[in-house]
């Protein structure tokens, strides 16, 4: 459908015209890119997983393997998510009310997980979470190194979802409720997590997103034992590898479809915040 | 008032820093200090190796195709999502968002089902000659699929808020399309574009499980960087997997620099 689009005229609309010789030409060029690249691959994992028919789909979803591993990440990415709506919101607020010295360097390490290779923040987790750990504390090929993986890689995004909303938040609001005699627990309950909230939703969806794709920061750390810390990802590159590309194909379909869902939630609460904040 | 007593907020300061010292710091400093543990030999010895070099080239190359071609396709792109309007827009926009969306290894698969020896097109390439997958276009192909959405996300902003009438004025004036981007669009929309380029190749640099899937690992011919730290580590060749890990620990570090800088130009801008 979006292929058709591009053949549509571009209608007669006074503004810029694009370079590479028109309008239509640019989207057109816009449109096969993402085909090529994205949509083409794409189309071929979902037709792989259907070709053996739908039943065959869901045998290869419902193996038990593949059913302990979906359950692990789905499981471990909530509370992962969790985790983070908490801390990210307390480091958010850190950042934005605290003073200190050194903050601006902290907040330029928030982003330091975006930036860092996964496999070297599985390596680096490694390096203290692992069995030549220095405080003793060796999680390594365990559920809890998968959470731990997952709580790096997925740091930023309730952080940087969170900071501008704070930032933005009239203190007035809160400074009015404290002279009304409001407690803090009330004034944050009332004020802050309200107003946060959107915010708060919109980081964890990105980070349940990345968290149920997640691979290269759990290849080293979670040692892949099938039935205890096999991840989907993990699950996915193991069926591969044994030539399996079927049921590959079929929990990634899976896990495809219940990423965009997430994405697709996420664009709702986006809109509907906005109308609210101007309502 | 302050928002919180010292008490609570020297506690949620304590929390916070904790937290991330835990996460981040504690462990960065540790590989840090691992790899320098013997001093500069082993770890300079790994890099220098030829298997090391070939990694350190390939991830080169891979960034050095993937990130332009996704340059000039997002700003395109943005162009045409912001300054357009028309039918299927929407779901143009949403397939942008798509690669943040997936599974690297998805990514991989994807890619193998395509050009692999039973996949859509892969027999006939390979018959023409041509091979994508255990080879180096199929890893370009995985690296511009994974850094594809950074520079339309980061230019779209800027280029809602620049407005168009500019644009309209050099147009009206007699500027050609090509005239006007150069002159008008490009130079105001710059930081954005920088930013995007900024956060693409620092995807493009690490990605790991994407490349992973179409590489097939072959140590000296297939092997990116991070493909090379992995493959180190699980050869117990611990100090060439924490040089490789620090290399590319430093590309990130340039990169976070980038990134602070852009944010403080584009706040001047």
């Amino acid at each position: 459908m979006a292929a058709n689009d591009a053949t549509v005229a571009a209608p007669p609309r006074v503004g810029i015209r694009l370079p590479v010789g028109g309008a239509a030409l640019s989207r057109g060029a816009v449109t096969l890119w993402l085909t090529v690249i994205v949509l083409i691959p794409l189309a071929a994992v979902v037709e792989h997983s259907l070709q053996d028919g739908i039943g065959e789909f869901w045998e290869a979803i419902a193996e038990p393997e593949a059913i302990a591993a979906i359950r692990l990440t789905l499981v471990s990415s909530l509370i992962v998510v969790a985790i983070n709506a908490t801390m990210g919101t307390l480091i958010a607020w850190v950042l934005v009310r605290d003073e200190f010295r050194g903050k601006s360097i902290v907040n330029s390490l928030i982003d330091l997980p975006f930036a860092l290779p996964t496999i070297v923040a599985g390596l680096t987790l490694l390096a203290l979470y692992g069995p030549k750990s220095p405080i003793g504390a060796n999680v390594a090929y365990t559920k809890v190194a998968i959470v731990l993986a997952l709580l790096f890689v997925t740091l930023p995004f309730v952080v940087r979802a969170v900071q501008p909303v704070l930032i933005e938040v009239d203190r007035e609001m809160e400074e009015a409720a404290a002279s009304l005699g409001a407690s803090r627990a009330r004034i944050f309950r009332s004020i802050l997590i309200p107003n946060l909230t959107p915010a708060i939703v919109a980081g964890c969806a990105l980070a349940f997103a990345r968290a149920i794709g997640e691979y290269g920061s759990l290849v080293l750390i979670t040692g892949n034992i099938p039935f205890d810390t096999q991840v989907a990802s993990v699950y996915i590159f193991g069926r591969i590898e044994s030539d399996a590309p079927a049921s590959a194909a079929a929990v990634s379909v899976f896990l495809l479809v219940l990423s965009v869902a997430v994405l697709f939630a996420l664009d709702l609460v986006v809109k509907w915040s906005r109308r609210h904040a101007r309502g | 008032m302050r928002a919180a007593s010292g008490i609570q907020r020297y506690g949620l300061r304590f929390v916070a820093l904790g937290y991330l010292a835990a996460l981040l710091m504690v462990p960065v400093t540790i590989v840090l200090f691992r790899t320098f543990e013997d001093g500069l030999g082993p770890p300079l010895e790994a890099i220098a190796s030829p298997d090391g070099q070939h990694a350190f080239w390939l991830t080169l190359v891979c960034v050095g195709i993937a990130v332009p071609l996704n340059t000039i396709f997002g700003v395109t792109a943005a162009l045409v999502l912001v300054r357009h309007e028309f039918r299927g827009k929407a779901i143009l926009n949403t397939i942008v968002d798509l690669p943040f969306a997936i599974s690297p290894v998805v990514i991989g698969l994807a890619l193998l089902l395509v050009y692999g020896r039973n996949g859509w097109v892969g027999q006939d390439l390979i018959d023409a000659g041509i091979q994508v997958i255990f080879s180096t276009p199929g890893m370009v192909l995985a690296t511009i699929f994974v850094s594809l959405p950074f520079v339309v996300r980061e230019t779209m902003p800027v280029l809602q808020e620049i407005g168009d009438e500019q644009e309209q004025a050099a147009s009206t004036l007699g500027a050609s399309g090509w005239q006007t981007f150069w002159r008008i669009t490009l130079p105001s929309i710059r930081w954005g574009v920088a930013y995007g380029i900024v956060l693409a190749t620092a995807r493009a640099l690490g990605e790991y499980g994407a490349v992973s899937v179409v590489a097939g690992r072959i140590s000296g011919q297939t092997e990116t960087l991070p493909l090379f730290v992995e493959n180190e580590f699980t050869n117990f060749n611990l100090a060439g997997a924490y040089a490789a890990a620090i290399v590319l620990a430093l590309l990130a570090l340039a990169v976070l620099l980038g990134m602070n800088l852009l944010k403080r130009k584009e706040r001047e801008a």
